[in-house]
């Protein structure tokens, strides 16, 4: 088998028009995973014991199982219950809610390690709780988190051809229905990984600059 | 006869299981300044705590300037206080900690600001006017720009006087303050300390174990031991002729660790 030029200019749009929707899926899978994993980590830390429990049995559930099954509920047995979802809204809650879990243990990581003297301080100081959330703890807890936030919205990035599985049309699924329409496989697959790789590349020089300016540990 | 700034009447504290003050009872008079020392685990720090409402009794009242710490008023009676009247008392109060707790993300000027542009809504500007002069007294005028990262463990606790002192309480709580600093730094924190004792009329309680600035600091020394009051007197009384057994042993040891009398 060769490698056929024409053929990849041939396909280049179909996949384009895929890498869009995996761009997207990306954004709004982010959006979604940072607002829940918010929701999840506030319930956790400050919710009654109860309810705190009952979101920490949750969380250890989602990260249990794979999120290919995850996804599979959302789009093929939520409908047995009624819930009929779009394949791009399953797959996007399906991923928010899967990174979500990881990301609630970020956001509580940063704020845990905001020492307790600069709570007193604050208090002694005489701010109101409110205060000292959005003035004193925040602006600490959240940079340290920010080189692992982006780390795992890259690892989500690189899990979104799991969508393929139902039936989103992101890259993934694009290459695999040319392929199998003109039964080569080679060129939309390596499209695929090289379109991946450019975007992996890129964030990852991002990333490493984020770590750079954000990892440096004041003396308190 | 004027009333005490402070009256602890009978109060209690433990931690878990463990009683750090069991009905203790003490009267600071306004303008008061008091050393507090005693042996490390024998609730001097608490106190200082508590009456910075970081920690809550367990039994007991406390009356700073005229009104209740932990209770308020209700119908009638004596109920436990909410974080708003909380709030209105810690206004009276300022505290300045061993390990300094400067907010390490804002400037030394952003430092001193913050709380009173926060809780008294007091203008940038004049809030920064009142900055520069506590700066000024503190000796750091020059550093209003620097991040508290940069600077010495001496000058950073010199940074938390001055932002305590933003928010000008009535009565001023040091713990330990130069416990945490390098020997060669003590001495421009307490130097700080003696100026603002002369200068203003601020009530002033300090926990510590530099026994030669207690005596020349304070007015009153109380000698603590398991969250009791052993021994209290005026500096000489206490440093020269200590009645109790456990004061004298107490000296006797820090003098032997090399700390100054």
């Amino acid at each position: 088998m060769e490698w056929d030029w024409d053929f990849v200019w041939q396909i280049m749009p179909t996949l384009l028009q895929g890498f869009k929707i995996t761009i997207l899926a990306t954004i709004l899978g982010a959006a979604v995973a940072l607002v829940i994993g918010l929701v999840f980590a506030v319930l956790r830390m400050t919710a009654p014991r109860p309810i705190a429990r009952v979101t920490g049995f949750i969380v250890e559930f989602i990260r249990g199982t794979p999120l290919l099954v995850q996804l599979y509920f959302l789009f093929f047995v939520l409908p047995d219950i009624g819930i009929r979802l779009p394949a791009l809204v399953a797959g996007v809650i399906g991923l928010g809610i899967h990174y979500g879990t990881y990301i609630s243990e970020v956001y509580r990581g940063g704020i845990e390690n905001v020492p307790r003297g600069q709570w007193e301080a604050a208090k002694a100081t005489n701010l109101t709780t409110r205060q000292a959330w959005i003035h004193v703890i925040l602006p600490q807890a959240i940079p340290p988190m920010i080189p692992a936030l982006a780390n795992y919205i890259i690892a989500m990035f690189k899990e979104t051809p799991l969508l393929s599985a139902i039936t989103v049309l992101e890259l993934m699924n694009q290459a695999k229905s040319i392929a199998n329409s003109n039964y080569r496989y080679i060129e939309p697959m390596t499209l695929v990984g090289v379109f991946f790789l450019v975007i992996s590349l890129i964030s990852v020089f991002f990333l490493r600059k984020l770590e750079a300016r954000y990892s440096r540990v004041d003396e308190r | 006869m004027t009333a005490p700034i402070i009256r602890i009447d009978n109060i209690t504290k433990s931690f878990g299981r463990l009683t750090v003050l069991d009905g203790l009872s003490m009267n600071v008079m306004p303008g008061e300044k008091l050393a507090l020392i005693g042996p490390s685990g024998s609730g001097k720090t608490t106190i200082l705590r508590i009456l910075m409402t970081l920690e809550h009794i367990n039994g007991g009242q406390i009356e700073v300037d005229g009104g209740q710490l932990f209770h308020m008023e209700k119908a009638g009676a004596l109920v436990p206080a909410d974080e708003r009247h909380l709030h209105t008392m810690r206004e009276k109060i300022g505290m300045v900690f061993q390990h300094f707790n400067l907010f390490p993300h804002k400037c030394v000027l952003d430092n001193v600001t913050l709380a009173p542009m926060l809780t008294k809504g007091v203008p940038r500007a004049d809030a920064e006017k009142n900055a520069m002069v506590l700066l000024d007294m503190v000796g750091l005028a020059d550093k209003a720009k620097s991040m508290p990262s940069q600077l010495s463990g001496g000058q950073k606790q010199r940074v938390a006087i001055a932002r305590a002192l933003a928010l000008s309480p009535k009565i001023m709580l040091f713990d330990e303050v130069t416990s945490a600093l390098d020997p060669e730094l003590v001495e421009e924190v307490l130097n700080v300390m003696r100026k603002l004792a002369e200068e203003t009329d601020m009530t002033m309680l300090l926990v510590t174990h530099e026994m030669g600035f207690a005596h020349d600091f304070a007015d009153r020394v109380l000698f603590f031991d398991r969250g009791k009051i052993v021994e209290e007197g005026k500096p000489d009384d206490i440093f020269s002729h200590p009645k109790q057994e456990r004061t004298q042993a107490f000296l006797r040891k820090i003098i032997a660790a090399g700390h100054r009398v």
